[in-house]
């Protein structure tokens, strides 16, 4: 399945966004998830199913002004 | 006696003290290690964040946090650089999990040139907020119609800007600003971007604001922790004058030493 990844074209086999963290070998720390320009609570997010086309957003604490 | 005791002037947000009335940005800094010196030599107590990508399997974001969270600040972070309310709404829901804060800088930027804010973004933005929960610090302009609506959809803070993002021009409008201070007299009012030297930082607080937030012209300086410093001291002296009364500015000069049992006074002047 090729979905968007920060961007990024990528044929992940993840059914679930949960899925595609622990795929793309992201830590359960801190980071946050939004599907589609929506937010993503870290407690749904196995229960959140992916399919073709979407856009996911990785995003980590970074250094901001 | 030194400053530090003349009085109490603590500065409340969203009714959190704070002893230091300086704010400062996290970004471009040397080194992480240079940006722990500038928290302590400046004893700043609340920095600005941001949330960006990161690729699998890069610790990066992970040992920043961890960083902040050792200086024990306070951390108030940003949606820097959305350009639509959805943008920002999202970012910021994103933001209060991982940094696990309702404070939300809400930047919703309108133009490239001077990431200017859309202050009808803003507002938009600050009003679903504000109804999730958050404490919204909005980045706006000068302007006092914006900043009403913002109080309207909630806002107890405002962040109007100096001068545009890293331009380290100063207080552009300083009349426009003086007005803003003088409407919304018992509103926190924190001047943020376009602060380059301690001397702007100075004449902000002169002018009455709450406090100022500087980044670039701390992280960027050849010796930041030393910058940081001064601008500290400059926030300090800026607040104490202000609270002291400055005097009216004259046209003409008007003596200091008496005129009276001047000698020669009573020769005519050739």
């Amino acid at each position: 399945m090729r979905i968007h990844v920060n961007g990024k074209v990528l044929d992940v086999a993840a059914a679930t966004l949960a899925a595609l963290l622990r795929e793309l070998d992201y830590q359960d720390g801190a980071i946050a998830t939004a599907l589609n320009q929506n937010f993503v609570r870290k407690t749904d997010r196995g229960k959140t199913p992916l399919k073709e086309g979407d856009a996911v957003e990785i995003l980590v604490p970074r250094q901001g002004g | 006696m030194g400053v530090a005791d003349m009085g109490a002037d603590g500065l409340k947000l969203y009714g959190v003290e704070f002893s230091s009335r300086l704010l400062a940005g996290t970004a471009q800094f040397p080194s992480p290690a240079i940006l722990s010196r500038v928290i302590a030599a400046a004893k700043v107590e609340v920095v600005t964040v941001s949330l960006r990508r990161e690729s699998g399997g890069s610790r990066a974001g992970e040992r920043f946090w961890a960083l902040i969270r050792e200086l024990g600040v306070r951390v108030l972070p940003n949606t820097a650089g959305c350009r639509s309310v959805k943008e920002a709404v999202t970012t910021a829901e994103m933001a209060r999990e991982v940094f696990d804060t309702p404070w939300i800088k809400l930047e919703v930027i309108g133009e490239d040139d001077s990431l200017q804010p859309d202050v009808f973004g803003l507002v938009a933005a600050a009003a679903t907020l504000t109804r999730e929960g958050f404490q919204v610090f909005p980045y706006t302009t000068e302007d006092l119609v914006a900043a009403e609506k913002l109080l309207g959809a909630g806002c107890e803070v405002l962040m109007p800007w100096g001068s545009p993002i890293g331009s380290g021009r100063g207080l552009n409008n300083p009349y426009a600003l003086k007005s803003l201070r003088a409407h919304f007299p018992n509103v926190p009012l924190i001047v943020d971007a376009g602060i380059g030297a301690p001397s702007h930082a100075a004449a902000a607080m002169e002018m009455g604001f709450d406090a100022v937030l500087s980044n670039t012209a701390i992280a960027r300086a050849a010796d930041p922790a030393r910058m940081a410093r001064a601008f500290a001291l400059a926030v300090e002296g800026g607040r104490l004058g202000y609270r002291a009364g400055l005097m009216h500015e004259r046209d003409m000069a008007a003596p200091s030493t008496p005129v009276i049992g001047r000698a020669f006074s009573d020769l005519a002047r050739a």
